[in-house]
Formats: structure tokens, C-alpha cells, sequence
């Protein structure tokens, strides 16, 4: 039996409620940024749900990979040898260029670079709302992820992390609206900001002046500056630039060279730690010695 | 809520945010339908006592921590959507399929454009004509999804 006059508050009531309940929360979740801890709880309560939606793509590719024909493989095997070969060639060239550095790093006295720890991650879903760039990625708190820590493919950089899940994290692109990362250009080092413009091939450059010399297909690689993401990484390649001298600033775009589109593995980067802008204090100090002492 | 094989109606919603979060080609994610919003508005139009606007903001907001999105933009859009149609739930529900599918896809409009709303207030995105695709596919997936989930209802005795 369902009675029609059923008690409860009005749908009036309940709406006026729930509308303040979520307005409040907007406030607490976007201006104060509150949340930061509960949405990691939140996160690795609902990551089942991303697993299990996640199956059926999953299904698809094993399918996929498990119907290769032989042939294929053995072609795909042949590239990957020619590559790896080429590659390690490159490699063996790196290693002394490597060294090479190091020493006048060392003769220079600044700050040697160190390897990084890396880790490989696999998406388990791309955002289907529209307004944000944001991926999943099934590496969590148990794997050591950190808020804030760089993630790249094998092009070029791809974004940072968000929210941290215990097996789950949660990807910003750089391709987001509300990101942004510090650029130079490869070929003479000028520093901009790459901010993303909400689409999925194009970052905006903004307060470039018309003197500075930029030029179409000039690549921009990260520069360090802000300590989120380690130097030198590739960020994107520039496309468009307009310098209309009617306006204060010169128009630059860029298209971002790792495939956000068609992303499947990533790898998850551990810097040493925040990067240093300056040389140690203790190498400054020998150094201001050392020119006392020339002086003299 | 739970009584009377009520935790079907849980199940569904549960299968809806599903579909919702499912991978799918790029060409194609631009035109998935909203299936929980189809969900509940089946719920409320069948039994407005059981669904009503606290459910839909429950399962907005599920849906935020899901997306990743600001908290509280997708339930409040849910719980507005889902109200306007809760409160004439009983003229709607005298109405042929194709006249609820064109209310449901208004519905469907009206929370995208609140989710946009929001969206524009708190951060500075534009409008792109493709946010609202999915109205398209919403409309056309009611008439099924109403037969199916009457089918549901019916077989499992939910009153």
C-alpha cells in the first residue's frame, strides 16, 4: 500500500536544501580548495567503479592483441629491433655526453644532475566531461604517488597529479583550462607560460611581447622554474603566432607534442627533489672565496 | 528506498554511472548519452515518493568525485533537472513516449546548460556548440531505456 499523501518535507524544501548543501560545498571545495584530503578518500571509495568500468576496453584490447596474426608480430619484432638498435647507439653516444657534462657541471660548480626514479602507468579512463582534461591512472598511494608529481608518455610531457586514490590517481592534462607550465624555447631559451586552453591541441601563450624572438615550430621544453616538473622534458611544438601591433602583446600557440588523445601507458616521474634555481650555498661561498682570494 | 526489491533501483543507477564513465572513442564521447539523468527521471516519473531530488543530488554528486569535477556542479544540475520534472511528474506521465522524450531531452538541456553555468562562474570555459550533443542521444535513448526499465520494474514487483 503507498499512501499518496506520504509524510516528508516538499520537493520545494528539498531542492532549496540541497542546492544551498551543494553551493556550499562549490565555495569549500573551489575557493577554499578544503577538500584536498576527502577527495583522495572519495576517490579510492568510487576507483572499484573506474576498475570495473573499465573492463569491457579492456576486454576489447586483450582481443584485440590476442588475434594478431604472426606475421604482424614478427614484422612488429624486425622495427623493434632496428629501432633498439638505433637507439642504443644513441644511448652509448649519451653515456659519454653524459659523463662530459657531469665534469663541467663539476668545473663550473653547479648542481649535478641526478637520474630520476620513474614508474610505468597504464589509464584506466579518460574524462567524459568535457570542461576539464583530466585522466585516471591505476597507480595510487600504495606505489608512492604524490599530489603535484610530473607524468610523461614517450613524446613529451602530459600533466600533473591531482587527487591521489590509494590505487587510483587522478591525472590534470596539460591541456586543462586551469594548467599552466613554465616553458623556455629549446633553441635560445626564452621562458614562457604554457597555459592550456581547453582543447585537446593547443596551449596558449600569454604576455609574449612582439620584440621577442619566437618562431613557428620552435619547441618548447620545460624549464624547471616552479619545481613541479624537471627541466628539459618537451612540452609542445609552436604553431601559430600572430603579432598584430595593435595589441600589447603577440598572439602564440602551441600544440602539445606528447599524444593527449591517444594516451595508454604513462610514466610517473620522481625528481630528486624540488629543483634548485641556484648553485648550493656552501659551493657560492668557495666561490666567493675563491675570487677574494684571486683578487688578493 | 531498500524495501520491495528497492535495491534494484540502486543496481540501475549503479549500472547508469557505469555507463557514464565507460572509455570510448573520441568521436563517439561527444554524443554519450546522460545515463544516469535517464535513469532517475524514469525513477521519479514511476515512483516520485522512492527518487526524488535528494537521490538525484546523491547520485550528482557520485558523479562529480567520478569526473573529477568541481563537488557539487553535476548534483546540483541532477537535483534541479530532476525537481522540474518531479513536481508535474503527473501530467508527464500521461503523455505519449515521444512527447516524454522531447521533455526529458529539454531536461537533459537544461542540465547541461546549468553544468556549463556553473562551469563559466568558477572557471572560464566557452561553449562549444558539442556540449550539447548528448541531448540528441538522450532523447532517442528514453523511449528504450522507458520500455526496459517498465519491463524491470514490472518483473521485480518495485512498487
Amino acid at each position: 500500500m503507498n499512501p499518496i499523501f506520504k509524510g516528508g518535507p516538499s520537493a520545494q524544501y528539498r531542492l532549496v536544501l540541497v542546492l544551498i548543501f551543494s553551493g556550499s560545498l562549490m565555495f569549500f571545495d573551489h575557493k577554499m580548495e578544503s577538500f584536498e584530503g576527502f577527495r583522495g578518500v572519495l576517490h579510492s571509495i568510487v576507483s572499484p567503479m573506474q576498475y570495473v568500468a573499465n573492463t569491457p576496453k579492456q576486454l576489447m584490447l586483450w582481443a584485440s592483441e590476442n588475434i594478431i596474426s604472426r606475421r604482424q608480430l614478427m614484422k612488429e619484432n624486425q622495427d623493434y629491433k632496428i629501432i633498439e638498435l638505433k637507439l642504443h647507439e644513441q644511448l652509448m653516444q649519451l653515456d659519454i655526453f653524459k659523463l662530459e657534462n657531469d665534469r663541467l657541471r663539476l668545473l663550473l660548480a653547479s648542481p649535478l644532475r641526478s637520474e630520476v626514479k620513474k614508474m610505468v602507468a597504464e589509464i584506466l579512463s579518460v574524462d567524459s566531461d568535457p570542461y576539464t582534461h583530466q585522466v585516471v591512472i591505476n597507480r595510487g598511494a600504495n606505489d608512492g604517488v604524490y599530489e603535484g608529481q610530473p607524468v610523461i608518455d614517450e613524446q613529451g610531457i602530459v600533466g600533473q597529479i591531482l587527487h591521489v586514490g590509494t590505487t587510483s590517481s587522478r591525472v590534470i592534462l596539460i591541456t586543462d583550462i586551469s594548467h599552466a607550465v613554465p616553458v623556455r624555447v629549446r633553441r635560445n631559451g626564452i621562458r614562457l607560460i604554457a597555459n592550456g586552453a581547453g582543447r585537446i591541441d593547443r596551449l596558449n601563450h600569454t604576455h609574449v611581447s612582439h620584440s621577442v624572438d619566437i618562431q613557428k615550430g620552435d619547441l618548447l621544453v620545460t624549464s624547471g622554474l616552479g619545481g613541479k616538473y624537471p627541466e628539459g622534458y618537451p612540452v609542445s611544438l609552436v604553431t601559430i603566432i600572430q603579432k598584430d601591433l595593435s595589441r600589447p602583446f603577440s598572439q602564440v600557440h602551441s600544440q602539445p607534442v606528447a599524444k593527449i588523445d591517444r594516451l595508454r601507458y604513462l610514466l610517473l616521474l620522481w625528481p630528486e627533489k624540488t629543483t634548485e634555481v641556484f648553485a648550493p650555498r656552501s659551493q657560492q661561498q668557495k666561490r666567493g672565496k675563491e675570487q677574494a682570494n684571486v683578487s688578493k | 528506498m531498500l524495501a520491495n526489491n528497492g535495491i534494484i533501483i540502486l543496481l540501475t543507477l549503479l549500472i547508469a554511472l557505469m555507463a557514464s564513465i565507460m572509455p570510448m572513442p573520441l568521436s563517439i564521447d561527444a554524443f554519450r548519452p546522460d545515463w544516469v539523468l535517464v535513469t532517475l527521471l524514469y525513477w521519479s516519473l514511476a515512483m516520485p515518493s522512492k527518487v526524488n531530488v535528494i537521490t538525484a543530488w546523491v547520485m550528482g554528486f557520485i558523479l562529480d568525485v567520478l569526473l573529477g569535477s568541481i563537488l557539487g556542479i553535476h548534483a546540483a544540475a541532477m537535483a534541479v533537472s530532476v525537481y522540474i520534472i518531479v513536481v508535474n511528474f503527473q501530467k508527464i506521465r500521461n503523455f505519449s513516449l515521444w512527447q516524454q522524450a522531447i521533455i526529458v531531452g529539454f531536461s537533459a538541456a537544461l542540465y547541461h546548460l546549468i553544468v556549463f553555468w556553473l562551469q563559466r562562474f568558477l572557471g572560464d570555459v566557452v561553449f562549444l556548440p558539442s556540449y550539447l550533443y548528448p541531448v540528441i542521444t538522450t532523447i532517442i535513448l528514453w523511449p528504450w531505456l522507458f520500455l526496459l526499465l517498465r519491463r524491470i520494474r514490472r518483473h521485480f514487483h518495485i512498487t
